[in-house]
């Protein structure tokens, strides 16, 4: 393996001319999406030289402890987010931080027990930080799902109720819609894989100079590992969650329309 | 006593819709009748705890409500919805489900012959029927649990005339097979003239009226509900079709 480029900061401004097109675009087709494209510029650019410079003083101290503050810090930030994308499901932050938390400290102990990783700074920063992302996301698309399909489905959950079913058995099929929607995008792009895109890490890693096998093993372990977390997060969000809609005498919080 | 409500308050979306309520309701059937909007509904989830009061107490036979065990509640006090919400699969699938959750078979075409559906429907796609027969699947589906008490909420608002009468046909047919006690919501004061020995008028949350003796289909009058036949004249005739009262109650 060659040594990985420098990039320089130069490099980093000139890729702005794709930002130019995108911004190009909106105005155009008066998307309106002009001042969201500039935020994001500014606060990925913040965001990352911030982390940059978090990451290499965890990797210089190559103590866990600052793994587990960053790693807890991202699952706070990622279930407030997530939150945002579920405004249907009542008090969704503690589900969706108890989630994020357990997929991220699950998956890692596991990729450090099963000997997929070394138990360094060096490979549980970026995996952890993959892991709540991914996890976020799914978990969010469930919710979401969640949520809306209670509200809509309030007639049948009732009407379950009423024949003696507990609650948890009244809304189980809302439920496994619910987890496959948060699952379902990342086993299609684990599908897709190769064919129809490239994923970061093996990009990042054939950038740099790796050889190709060797970023595709990588790239592998980190999408089987991914599946893992994604369901993790998605299954503790969505049963954690369902008890907000319900009461322990089984009945459903949220009425149906009719008075 | 079948139900008593003892100064019962209750409230739907964040409003009040039931105000003081105190009522007895005996054994056999009773309608609870009243225009949209008068908590007819809401009470009748009361009694099978799919929902709670704000305030006050409910007996069921004696017993505090909130003394017995709900799941158990729920299968002896069987609630059929105004509208029907049927599984996903085939009818015998919803008929089977309530049982099934206690490790009971049960006799799915006596279910569907009990609620007037021929045992032809048993392999039928539930959301492929109308919406009459959906509500007799729920019918038939509430009797499997083999209830002692059916509460049923506007069982005939989404259907046509016919339809209706022919409802009206099964549960007083239901009465006398089972020796079953129902309490029914309507809006229609001739409907709960026809099905019940006893009717209780709601309005804006409140008993305004209660009357017994109501007659059963194809009988005279009882001479002593003069209120409630008043009341049924001054009621105009309900609008008849699909979900003519949707949000009622």
């Amino acid at each position: 393996m060659s040594r990985a480029p420098d990039i320089t900061l130069l490099e980093v401004v000139a890729a702005l001319g794709l930002v130019a097109v995108a911004t190009a675009v909106s105005l155009w087709q008066r998307m309106r999406l002009e001042g969201d494209i500039a935020i994001a510029v500014v606060r990925s650019f913040l965001q990352l030289t911030a982390v940059g410079f978090v990451i290499q003083v965890i990797f210089r101290e190559r103590g866990l402890a600052l793994v587990v503050v960053l790693i807890a810090v991202m699952a706070v930030f990622g279930a407030f987010t997530a939150r945002r994308r579920a405004p249907a499901v009542p008090r969704a932050f503690l589900p969706l931080l108890i989630a994020l938390g357990l997929a991220g400290a699950a998956t890692l102990v596991l990729v450090v027990a099963l000997g997929i990783f070394p138990p360094t700074p060096q490979y549980l920063v970026p995996v952890g930080g993959m892991v709540v992302g991914n996890s976020m996301t799914a978990a969010a698309v469930a919710l979401n799902r969640l949520g809306d399909d209670v509200a809509a489905s309030a007639r049948e959950v009732e009407a379950t109720l009423a024949l003696g079913a507990t609650a948890s058995q009244a809304v189980r099929p809302i439920v496994r819609r619910s987890l496959r929607s948060g699952v379902i995008p990342l086993i299609d792009s684990t599908k897709t894989t190769g064919v129809i895109f490239f994923p970061g890490t093996m990009v990042g890693m054939l950038v740099a100079g790796a050889a190709p096998f060797a970023a595709v093993r990588l790239q592998l372990i980190l999408l089987y590992v991914l599946l893992g977390s994604v369901a993790i997060a998605s299954v503790t969000a969505v049963v954690l969650a369902q008890r907000t809609f319900v009461t322990p005498a089984h009945q459903l919080r949220e009425a149906p329309a009719t008075a | 006593m079948l139900f008593e409500l003892d100064r019962v308050s209750a409230s739907r979306g964040g409003a009040r819709v039931l105000h003081d309520v105190s009522l007895a309701l005996p054994e056999g059937a009773t309608c609870i009748a009243g225009g949209s909007g008068s908590g007819k509904s809401t009470l009748l989830r009361l009694l099978n705890r799919l929902a709670d009061p704000d305030a006050g107490g409910i007996a069921y036979r004696g017993r505090s409500l909130a003394s017995l065990d709900v799941l158990e509640l729920r299968r002896e006090v069987a609630l059929v919805p105004q509208l029907p919400a049927l599984l996903g699969g085939t009818v015998a699938d919803n008929v089977r489900f309530g049982p099934s959750l206690v490790g009971r078979e049960v006799d799915v075409a006596r279910m569907l012959e009990l609620a007037g559906l021929p045992p032809e429907f048993a392999d039928r796609a539930a959301e492929r029927l109308s919406v009459g027969e959906q509500q007799r699947v729920m019918l038939a589906r509430a009797l499997a649990l083999e209830p002692r008490v059916l509460l049923l909420d506007e069982p005939t608002s989404a259907l046509d005339e016919r339809s209706r009468g022919r409802v009206e046909e099964t549960l007083t047919d239901l009465r006398r097979r089972l020796d079953i006690s129902y309490v029914l919501v309507t809006h229609d004061l001739g409907q709960a003239e026809r099905l019940s020995d006893r009717v209780v008028r709601l309005e804006a949350g409140r008993v305004v009226g209660e009357a017994s003796g109501g007659r059963p289909p194809g009988s005279a009058p009882a001479p002593d509900d003069h209120s409630v036949r008043a009341d049924a004249r001054a009621s105009a005739a309900p609008p008849t079709g699909v979900a003519a009262d949707e949000g009622g109650g």
